[in-house]
């Protein structure tokens, strides 16, 4: 018997792209969007990790300076009806807001994920009960449900509890597309041979679907952040979060409150709406740039 | 006549050239049925576009010229630019799979009016329609039926009277019997060449399968990476194999009946990799009417 | 005489449709096949689409449970009533070969991952023994470990990609496989190189084959036997070239007789102007 050369596919490569070593370099991530998209939200990250250091004060402190000061070296947003230093105020507020959404992200991702895939993967009576659990969950509407959640205890639960209520509601729309990815995956013709290798369920979830799966998960993980960050600050601004802690929610929400607006104090207002604005973009734009660069990798393969 | 001048068409795929089709010079006669053989990757499907004039990126003619030998509506010679006019009227192109490309949502009568430039009476045309249909074996039913309602091979019937139903004078038939059993496909064949001695015309068939060539085809043409390799008269094709790929692929070709061993030739190129057959463009003739090209530098005859 | 292959009025039925109106679609209607030998054999079933030869295959591999009746390899009950075999005892006994050889393998793991995790998982092998199980299979494909470790689908051809394939098959040491419409996506030439080695295969390794076709050329290149089904039905079954040399049922004539072959012809052939 003769040994083969794998050079026989470059005499027939056509129209498939030619068969390329296996580790490309990441290149085939960039493009415009994902490049503003992580600019932007690294320049979020690093300032939330670096600038805490800096600060003068707690900023959650309140009559620490002068009410209401315009604008100037010392304090670069000026103050607030409070006595807060606005600019150091809005650093911890996006750092809070950031934590907040990254710790919700993971955990709706894991359960989603665990969820989804061994749904689609098993099958039978387990999926029927599980995707009851997921549908009923994604039926129930999550803002009346926090706003009660919120009038109940407000002020008096902690901040990470907002999160945990956010994940329980959050998890079920990613588990029902990943379930559906994952079932049609379990007919491709790698799933048997990964059986009949003795594979065990376990592995084939991990080792054979996964991978496939992953592509959604990032972007899923990246628009659960920006949903986290949202649905905190909506409810900050209605004032159901702890608003003693800086969040972007929470500065809107005593803005609002000491009507700055009609004071004239524009920087408390409009910087945390800036701010978010420039978060939200940031995070979509990485969430599309992704998206689009593994739509473009999956085209060329 | 179609004559083919030092043709060559590339891909580019990223940022590298595949020459598809590197060099084919010939001329292919009137009124028969010519047949292209070659495996996967030999630049068959490219030629057959480029004939048929659907070149677009990241396909290109990168050299060469193809003259059609007729002239269009507007009394000038037809060039590769101009083709497109031609279609469905003196050219059409059966896709591979195109049981598949037929429009699911409209009936099959409406697909006959669907073709721009038809008679503007469309009842006049769908009575022409459905007495040509009767005559490929089509129940009436089939014209107001949607195309999932028929099984494979009556929607590949269909195609065919699509593609033949303005009597053109080139049809392109690409793997037109792949998809499909080996019963209904002997009866389309059959169909393919009753069509052919009615109407003159020339039909190009391209397969894999060398019995469909046996059967069908006048004149034979095999290629290999994006050059010929043989052309001549399909009887001498068989009987006299002159190049080295031409006598593998024959000797690939189990028969009932007989017991020799096979594909022995098949294991024997193995050993030299995809550069065993590799030709020069030019083809020499070797007998009357049988073209042969030579072996590249450097590759044993 | 061992029983190779045994179908005992395997059924197998599909319900087609919703709750209200809901059609049965017989994939395997009453199949009844038996096959003793000494000797390790191939068994062809050919069909065209919708023949039931895939269900057959499914059923055999147990991807699909039998609506009734139950299955006998190497006198061992496989599926259906009986069944008393674990699935690392059924690993052991029958391994597949799919139809599609670039979605054989996970895009995203080496193909020789599948072929130690075989050595490891259904072979019992440890470390150094599941190297040298997998080295020998891939040398018995005529492939070399060295050109394939650590390599992914996209870098083998369809044909490369099959014998691999082949070569994880073999790992176990099963007595049958269950070869699936293996070449039917392969160039005609590459085939023959995997039939050729199916037949060397039971010659020299003794492993017996039930190759599932609608080529039925290949098939009697390598068959020893030949099953035809036609809508969930074996119509003829037999030695392979009594089957085709002397076809008794209408079916198989027509089946022979559709098929291009380059020994005589449909209708004369009118010559070309």
């Amino acid at each position: 018997m003769t040994t083969e050369s794998s050079s026989a596919a470059g005499a027939a490569a056509i129209p498939a792209a030619p068969a390329a070593k296996r580790r490309d370099s990441l290149l085939w991530l960039l493009n415009a969007r994902l490049a503003i998209g992580l600019s932007l939200i690294t320049i979020f990250i690093v300032g939330s990790i670096v600038l805490p250091f800096f600060a003068p004060a707690d900023p959650s402190l309140q009559a620490t300076y002068l009410k209401n000061m315009p604008m100037s070296w010392e304090h670069l947003l000026g103050t607030n009806a409070i006595g807060q230093d606005i600019f150091w105020f809005l650093v911890f507020a996006i750092r809070n807001s950031l934590i907040l959404g990254v710790l919700v992200g993971v955990g709706v991702t894991i359960i989603s994920t665990a969820v989804g895939l061994s749904a689609g993967y098993i099958g039978g009576n387990y999926e029927r009960v599980v995707m009851l659990v997921v549908d009923s969950f994604i039926t129930i509407p999550l803002l009346p449900i926090l706003i009660i959640l919120g009038a109940v205890i407000r002020g008096n639960s902690s901040f990470l509890t907002v999160g945990a209520i956010i994940v329980v509601f959050g998890w079920a729309w990613g588990a029902r597309t990943i379930r559906s990815m994952a079932l049609s995956l379990r007919e491709r013709e790698f799933i048997n041979m990964a059986r009949f290798s003795g594979a065990s369920t376990f592995a084939i979830i991990t080792r054979e679907i996964f991978p496939y799966v992953s592509a959604y998960m990032v972007v899923g993980f990246i628009n659960t952040i920006l949903f986290a960050v949202n649905t905190e600050a909506t409810l900050a601004v209605i004032g159901l979060s702890k608003v003693e802690v800086p969040t972007l929610g929470s500065i809107i929400f005593w803005a609002l409150n000491y009507n700055a607006l009609f004071t004239g104090n524009y920087p408390w207002l409009v910087a945390p709406i800036v701010a978010s604005i420039l978060l939200f973009l940031g995070l979509f734009l990485t969430s599309t740039g992704f998206n689009a660069a593994f739509a473009n990798k999956r085209g060329v393969a | 006549m179609i004559k083919l001048n030092d043709l060559k068409i590339s891909y580019r795929i990223g940022n590298r050239v595949i020459e598809a089709v590197n060099g084919v010079t010939l001329t292919i006669p009137d009124g028969s049925i010519v047949g292209i053989a070659g495996e996967s990757g030999c630049g068959k499907s490219t030629l057959m576009k480029a004939i048929y004039g659907d070149i677009q990126s990241p396909m290109s003619l990168s050299g060469g010229s193809i003259e059609y030998g007729m002239k269009g509506a507007d009394g000038r010679a037809v060039t590769t630019e101009t083709i497109r006019r031609e279609w469905f009227k003196s050219i059409s192109y059966i896709p591979q799979s195109s049981m598949n490309s037929l429009n699911p949502v409209i009936r099959i009568r409406d697909q006959f009016t669907d073709f721009p430039g038809t008679d503007s009476n469309k009842k006049r045309v769908l009575e022409r329609a459905r007495a040509y249909i009767g005559k490929l074996g089509l129940p009436a039913e089939a014209m107001d039926s949607y195309p999932h309602q028929l099984s494979g091979g009556m929607r590949q019937r269909v195609m065919i009277a699509l593609a033949t139903f303005f009597q053109p004078e080139l049809i392109i038939a690409d793997e037109p019997t792949t998809a499909l059993d080996v019963v209904v496909q002997k009866e389309i064949l059959l169909l393919l060449m009753e069509v052919q001695e009615l109407m003159g015309n020339t039909i190009l068939v391209v397969s894999h399968d060398m019995g469909v060539h046996y059967q069908v085809t006048h004149k034979m043409l095999i290629m290999y990476a994006g050059r010929v390799v043989e052309y001549g008269d399909t009887e001498s094709v068989f009987a006299d194999p002159q190049h080295a790929y031409t006598k593998m692929l024959i000797d690939s070709l189990p028969t009932i009946g007989d017991d020799s061993m096979r594909g022995v030739l098949a294991s024997m190129a193995g050993a030299g990799g995809d550069r065993a057959y590799r030709v020069e463009p030019e083809l020499i003739e070797v007998k009357p009417g049988h073209f042969m090209a030579r072996p590249s530098v450097g590759v044993a005859a | 005489m061992t029983v190779i292959l045994k179908t005992e009025g395997l059924n197998k039925v599909y319900r087609q449709g919703g709750l209200v109106r809901s059609r049965q679609i017989k994939a395997l209607n009453d199949v009844n096949i038996s096959v003793e030998s000494d000797k390790p054999v191939v068994i062809a079933v050919v069909g065209e689409s919708g023949s039931g030869k895939t269900t057959l295959a499914k059923t055999l591999l147990r991807l699909e449970t039998p609506s009734s009746g139950r299955a006998i390899v190497y006198d061992t009950v496989v599926t259906g009533k009986g069944t008393a075999l674990s699935k690392q005892q059924f690993l052991g006994l029958v391994q597949p070969i799919f139809q599609n050889p670039f979605e054989a393998f996970s895009r995203y793991r080496p193909v020789d991952a599948y072929l130690n995790e075989t050595a490891r998982r259904v072979g019992g092998m440890d470390g150094a023994q599941a190297e040298a199980a997998v080295a020998a299979a891939l040398q018995s494909v005529g492939l070399k470990y060295e050109a394939v470790r650590g390599k992914y689908t996209n870098q083998f051809s369809g044909g490369e990609l099959q014998r691999i394939s082949v070569a994880r098959a073999l790992i176990p040491q099963p007595k049958l496989i269950v070869a699936d419409e293996p070449v039917s996506m392969i160039d005609a030439s590459r085939r023959m190189i995997i039939i050729n080695l199916f037949k060397q295969l039971r010659d020299e390794a003794g492993r017996s084959f039930l190759y599932i076709t609608h080529d039925l050329a290949t098939a009697y290149y390598i068959s020893d036997y030949v099953a035809v089904m036609n809508k969930g039905v074996v119509v003829e079954f037999g030695d392979a070239r009594q089957v085709m040399g002397d076809p008794q049922h209408d079916y198989t004539k027509l089946l022979l007789s559709s098929i291009p072959t380059t020994k005589s012809r449909w209708r004369p052939r009118k010559v070309a102007a």
